[in-house]
């Protein structure tokens, strides 16, 4: 559905994706991960017809972002970083105003418009003005201009930032709801948000890809370990002897000693197969001592981006 | 068409549910009124003291002429007044959906640089249009009380509304090179400035050259249309000085996304 081929763009001599290669089949929802001004909302400004390519070709549903831009903006939504909104609208008009520039069938735009408002959740406030709305609130316009003419394509720029956390997930439910029927490509830096909704991820820094997978392979390979945290009471020493005894574990560091109810904290790294968890927790169990928590750390994206990195450097220094 | 009715009606519900439109009218309307009420207090005057000297020297009373020592002088001002009001329209017209962001909605949905265009222009020239029409109101007043020419009138009256094109096709161009609406703004009225004092000039270079400059001059063009005299030759300029703004903005449109807006 999508294709990008060796993109290349530059602005005057600052290179800001540097070939980038991807490919999204129908119905997929692929992550594009990176940090901030790693190239992710260069790529998708390109992918929507917003920018060129200074070198490099894509296509979404066959059609060349270059050449035949018009037939690809017919085919997608955009919900950019900042939503595109018109602060003076009220939501209605401009969802009437977005869904007449797309080109929805007049006789069909009503019922085009409600139905998008009741998925977006926006109807109780379809007559408010834009600007009064709550961030949140803008956020779900913004995700409903880029619906409203029931693309086959969606690019979300970081479609969750500025939501609360009871948004947050109806968001990730309604993009997750379009898998199937619309192919999504939605930026985030929120590795969670990544594993919870997307199929795929792209992992881009620096204008490059540096890795590609599902979000399961890309936390368990990229880690290479598995880590706990645990909250103990007992001896120290004697905790952390026993702990390195456990089959798998590889490593253990005692963090602190809370002194109020005499706990322990550590640190424990274990081999990436099999669950080393229910062996520690037996273990403490069984000795008597009291288990208050044993909690597994998932990598952090900056884990992730250490790892991905070091190991790019490495292949390249061979 | 339908994107340009779409863009152009959005823009047009724009200017009127924010006070840009009312300020910007009523403003007009006032500034015009004051200066419509001099001249023709000023021309009453000018009548009545005629009046009396003929009366004195018994000579027979002379005609004057309301459309040459009122309307025209009125239409001259406000070819001035539109100069620095119009330009407060247009500043926003692009300038405002880079701040915004809107920008990214409109290049990327199916509608051409064309069709935005025109649907922005049209949008102010409406509103230009509306201003001009209300301004009517003072010049019917004027047939309750003498005779005006009608010809004059509604020749002047195109005369201010293709010059009032010529501002708003720049005010659109500069309104794309910028986020900015103030500077948005400024550039277009010391553009047009430069375009409106170039006749003046031309008085001070060698005939062939000075002949050229006044026939880039905005504001000698005007002056046959607040006689009344009707010449095409006017109407083409103002046209295509009107299509070259609006062309420029195309290719600033178009240009903008290779350095990266």
């Amino acid at each position: 559905m999508i294709e990008v081929k060796q993109v290349t763009r530059y602005f005057g001599r600052v290179m800001a994706v540097d070939k980038v290669s991807f490919q999204v089949e129908k119905g997929e929802i692929l992550g594009f991960l990176g940090p901030n001004a790693a190239g992710k909302t260069t790529t998708m400004r390109i992918l929507t017809t917003y920018l060129p390519a200074t070198s490099g070709t894509a296509s979404v549903a066959g059609f060349d972002v270059h050449r035949d831009s018009m037939q690809v903006r017919k085919r997608i939504g955009y919900l950019p970083e900042n939503p595109p909104l018109y602060a003076e609208m009220r939501v209605l008009d401009y969802l009437d105003f977005v869904a007449r520039i797309k080109g929805v069938d007049p006789r069909s735009r009503k019922h085009a418009i409600a139905e998008t408002m009741d998925k977006t959740g926006i109807s109780a406030v379809s007559s408010r003005v834009i600007k009064q709305l709550s961030k949140g609130f803008k956020q779900r316009v913004g995700l409903a201009q880029a619906l409203v003419h029931n693309p086959d394509v969606l690019i979300l720029d970081e479609p969750t930032v500025g939501l609360d956390p009871k948004q947050i997930i109806e968001v990730r439910e309604l993009i997750r709801n379009l898998a199937g029927s619309h192919t999504v490509i939605l930026s985030t830096h929120i590795l969670p948000e990544v594993s919870m909704t997307c199929q795929r991820v792209v992992i881009i820094d620096r204008g490059r890809v540096v890795a590609e997978d599902t979000p399961e392979n890309l936390t368990h390979k990229l880690a290479g370990s598995q880590r706990f945290t645990l909250v103990a009471g007992g001896p120290a020493e004697g905790l952390q002897t026993l702990l390195e005894t456990v089959k798998g574990v590889r490593q253990v560091r005692r963090l602190e000693t809370s002194s109020a109810d005499d706990t322990h904290h550590f640190h424990i790294e274990g081999d990436a197969e099999g669950s080393i968890n229910p062996a520690i927790a037996r273990i403490v169990v069984e000795k008597g001592w009291d288990l208050y928590e044993l909690r597994p750390e998932g990598l952090s994206l900056e884990d992730v981006f250490m790892r991905v990195t070091t190991r790019e450097e490495e292949g390249g220094g061979q | 068409m339908k994107n340009y009715l779409a863009i152009l009606t959005r823009e047009w519900k724009s200017y009127f549910s924010s006070p840009i439109a009312y300020v910007v009218m009523g403003l007009f309307l006032l500034i015009s009124g004051i200066f419509y009420y001099l001249l023709v207090t000023n021309f009453v005057q000018m009548c009545m003291q005629a009046d009396m000297q003929a009366r004195y020297y018994r000579m027979a009373v002379p005609n004057l002429n309301i459309n040459m020592m009122a309307i025209r002088p009125l239409l001259h001002n406000m070819s001035l007044f539109a100069l620095f009001f119009l330009p407060l329209v247009t500043m926003r017209l692009f300038a405002d959906e880079k701040k915004s962001g809107t920008i990214e909605l409109l290049l990327t949905s199916p509608v051409t640089h064309t069709q935005s265009i025109l649907g922005k222009f049209s949008a102010a020239a409406g509103l230009y249009l509306l201003m001009l029409l209300l301004t009517g109101l003072y010049m019917a007043v004027l047939f309750f009380l003498g005779k005006p020419e009608v010809g004059q009138i509604l020749t002047g009256y195109l005369g201010l509304f293709l010059l009032g094109l010529c501002y708003i096709s720049f005010g659109l161009f500069f309104s794309t090179l910028t986020d900015n609406q103030i500077i948005a703004a400024v550039s277009t009225i010391a553009f047009i400035l430069v375009f409106w004092a170039i006749g003046w000039i031309s008085g001070m270079a060698s005939p062939a050259v000075g002949k050229i400059l006044g026939n880039f001059s905005l504001i000698e063009h005007f002056d046959d249309f607040a006689k009344g005299v009707f010449d095409t030759r006017h109407i083409v300029f103002y046209l295509s000085f009107t299509f070259m703004g609006l062309f420029l903005s195309y290719i600033s449109i178009e240009s903008a996304k290779w350095r990266g807006r």
